[in-house]
């Protein structure tokens, strides 16, 4: 996952609405009727479905090949399921925690100018770049038992959240940042000459157009989230009931060579990642429309 | 509108029929042949768990040297032992593989790779052995001499997740049958692995991470294997360990593949000679050949007496094989360990 792939998430053309949709109905099918553009669409579909929609079909069919009774029972082993529990709400408060946290970031980063700031541009992928068990170690020297700040947060549900919190850092302010640099600051100063508070400006002006960025980082920040193992290998502790997540629940079911069990998991936390996304979208276009 | 959607589906079935089709052709291709060539050199492919490395690395040098080794190259792959094994069975070429348990042999054996008969021999398929015992930090600040210690309100422990970790099992076992092996109960067993579990403060994803996490300082007690702590210390870490009085023999296994190269058999042969045993003892592995010389191991407690004998060494077989084992302790929903992990995880 790159800045690169994030991109292109934030121009969706959905998110406001365009005054002459017939127009555009008109102009999308006649391109959708030139060879060129048959081949675009056969090639996309082609590369989707062989990275994504054919996994997601095997992992759906693995999960059902022992049947109900199996999926059932792996869902509602008590240990599972406080894993899920765990998982699904660690994300979620690191999600709302990045959606104010990016933004602000994102917002110092284009609006203000200070030494250091290149420097800052560049510091924010490493959550991106580096590799997770590294990350891992690095977490555990800052929290860990000998950390320099005094704590030892080290194996409690605190580690899971500063984990999380960490992987998941770059990705709201990267969604955020190109919108707010092509927002114009001349239609700022035209509400401010209206007469509008500062507040009202960033409630009308700017948050509706800013909301689909947002909403983008926030679901590719809560699916990184709940996926997350990698650096928290060396600092939850992996203890059951307590600190243990969902993909050590996964890896846990692989080893003992139950892979419908795992792929049960597996598609747990596929519908819970679209369910989450789908809401953030409906919220979205609603900040968007309220203006 | 409709021509446009009946466009989409069109190329939505080709895509979907053609990414089955790859796949499917990716499957068949690359069955296992042995490779030789005409140079005189043999390439035979090794697969196993980490910690073996150096060791295998060292008997194959010496192997290199006799009659049978001469031009053997080889390709190798080390990873976590159960990782390794499931790779194999998706089609990893191996000749001889090299396991922590035997029941990543077994798979093996069930997917119709290895012949039933791999624990034939006069050692049953196990290459090397070890001893589970107690890591400490340099000094023994809290004068930890066995099992009993452990449970003692402030220890903490760190051992590998018995979930995730095939050989993270050991220790588990280990800590109960100890009290059994003392003259315990099954009660009393089970009431000190309760406890145990009480102490313990992570469990890591595997053997490696368990001790990276006690190296880093988090815990005061690392339950791990003779073999691992005499391979860190000869690599330069700075702990102590304790053999405890009565603690299990760790048994790895190491198998031919039936579609091998002949020269692979002559590998398991050479390692189970005492020249190729000796190898395994300068790494920290105890012997299973009799007669091994074993000379001055660096790293161990007492170099020149590397191997205590525990006063009771109990094997997996007094426990009545994998097979029970697996059942009556680790199975998810009537297991004697997850049961206990639901009562002291949930007080935690």
């Amino acid at each position: 996952m790159t800045a690169s792939a994030v991109a292109p998430l934030v121009e969706r053309p959905d998110a406001a609405p365009s005054p002459n949709r017939r127009g555009r109905w008109r102009r999308r099918r006649t391109t959708a009727l030139t060879p060129v553009a048959g081949l675009g669409l056969g090639i996309t579909m082609l590369w989707f479905s062989l990275l994504v929609l054919i996994p997601l079909i095997a992992i759906l069919v693995q999960a059902s090949s022992g049947g109900w009774q199996a999926y059932w029972d792996a869902l509602t082993s008590p240990q599972t399921a406080a894993a899920l529990r765990l998982t699904v709400s660690q994300a979620l408060l690191v999600t709302l925690v990045n959606i104010v946290m990016g933004t602000a970031i994102a917002w110092v980063l284009v609006r203000d100018r200070f030494w250091g700031k290149q420097f800052l541009e560049v510091v924010i992928d490493i959550p991106f770049a580096l590799p997770t068990i590294v990350a891992g170690l690095v977490l555990l020297s800052l929290y860990g038992p000998s950390s320099p700040l005094g704590v030892d947060w080290a194996n409690t549900r605190v580690a899971v959240f500063l984990a999380f919190l960490f992987v998941t850092l770059p990705f709201v302010v990267r969604t955020v940042q190109p919108v707010l640099l092509e927002l114009e600051p001349e239609v700022e100063e035209a509400a401010a000459s209206l007469g509008a508070s500062r507040y009202v400006t960033f409630r009308s002006i700017i948050l509706p157009a800013l909301a689909p960025a947002i909403t983008s980082g926030a679901a590719l920040s809560f699916a990184r989230g709940i996926s997350e193992y990698g650096s928290l290998v060396l600092l939850s502790g992996n203890l059951p009931y307590s600190t243990e997540v969902a993909s050590v629940r996964i890896l846990s079911y692989v080893e003992g060579d139950k892979l419908t069990e795992a792929a049960a998991v597996a598609s747990i936390l596929l519908v819970v990642a679209v369910l989450v996304i789908v809401v953030l979208d409906i919220i979205s276009r609603r900040v968007a429309r309220h203006v | 509108m409709s021509i446009m959607r009946r466009r989409v589906l069109q190329a939505a079935a080709g895509a979907i029929t053609l990414g089955v089709t790859a796949t499917l052709s990716g499957c068949v291709g690359g069955a296992a042949q042995p490779a030789s060539d005409g140079s005189g050199t043999t390439t035979l492919h090794l697969v196993g768990y980490a910690v073996p490395k150096e060791a295998n690395n060292a008997a194959e040098k010496k192997f290199a040297e006799t009659p049978e080794g001469k031009g053997v190259v080889w390709e190798e792959s080390y990873g976590a032992s159960g990782d390794q094994s499931r790779a194999v069975v998706n089609g990893l070429k191996a000749d001889y593989v090299n396991f922590s348990l035997e029941g990543d042999v077994s798979r093996l054996v069930k997917a119709g790779l290895v012949d039933a008969s791999w624990q034939d021999g006069p050692t049953k398929g196990i290459v090397t052995d070890s001893a589970v015992v107690i890591v400490v930090p340099k000094g023994n600040p809290q004068g930890i001499k066995g099992w009993d210690d452990l449970v003692k309100p402030g220890v903490k422990i760190i051992t590998p997740n018995p979930a995730s970790s095939g050989s993270a099992r050991w220790n588990i076992l280990a800590a109960y049958q100890q009290v059994i092996a003392n003259g315990g109960t099954e009660a009393e067993a089970k009431a000190y692995l309760t406890k145990f579990f009480n102490n313990v403060v992570a469990l890591p994803g595997s053997g490696r991470d368990a001790t990276n996490a006690f190296l880093q300082g988090s815990g005061n007690v690392l339950i791990s294997y003779e073999n691992e702590a005499i391979l860190a210390r000869q690599s330069g870490e700075d702990f102590d360990y304790i053999v405890p009085d009565a603690t299990l023999k760790i048994e790895n296994p190491g198998a031919v593949l039936k579609e091998a190269n002949p020269k692979a058999k002559d590998y398991l042969n050479f390692v189970l000679s005492t020249a190729g045993q000796e190898e395994f003892v300068k790494k920290g592995f105890r012997p299973v050949v009799k007669g091994t010389p074993v000379g001055t191991v660096e790293g161990a407690n007492d170099p020149a007496k590397p191997f205590p004998v525990p006063s009771e060494l109990f094997t997996i077989a007094d426990l009545g094989g994998w097979d029970a084992v697996n059942a009556k302790f680790f199975d998810e929903a009537s297991g004697i360990v997850p049961q206990i992990q639901k009562a002291t995880g949930k007080s935690q």
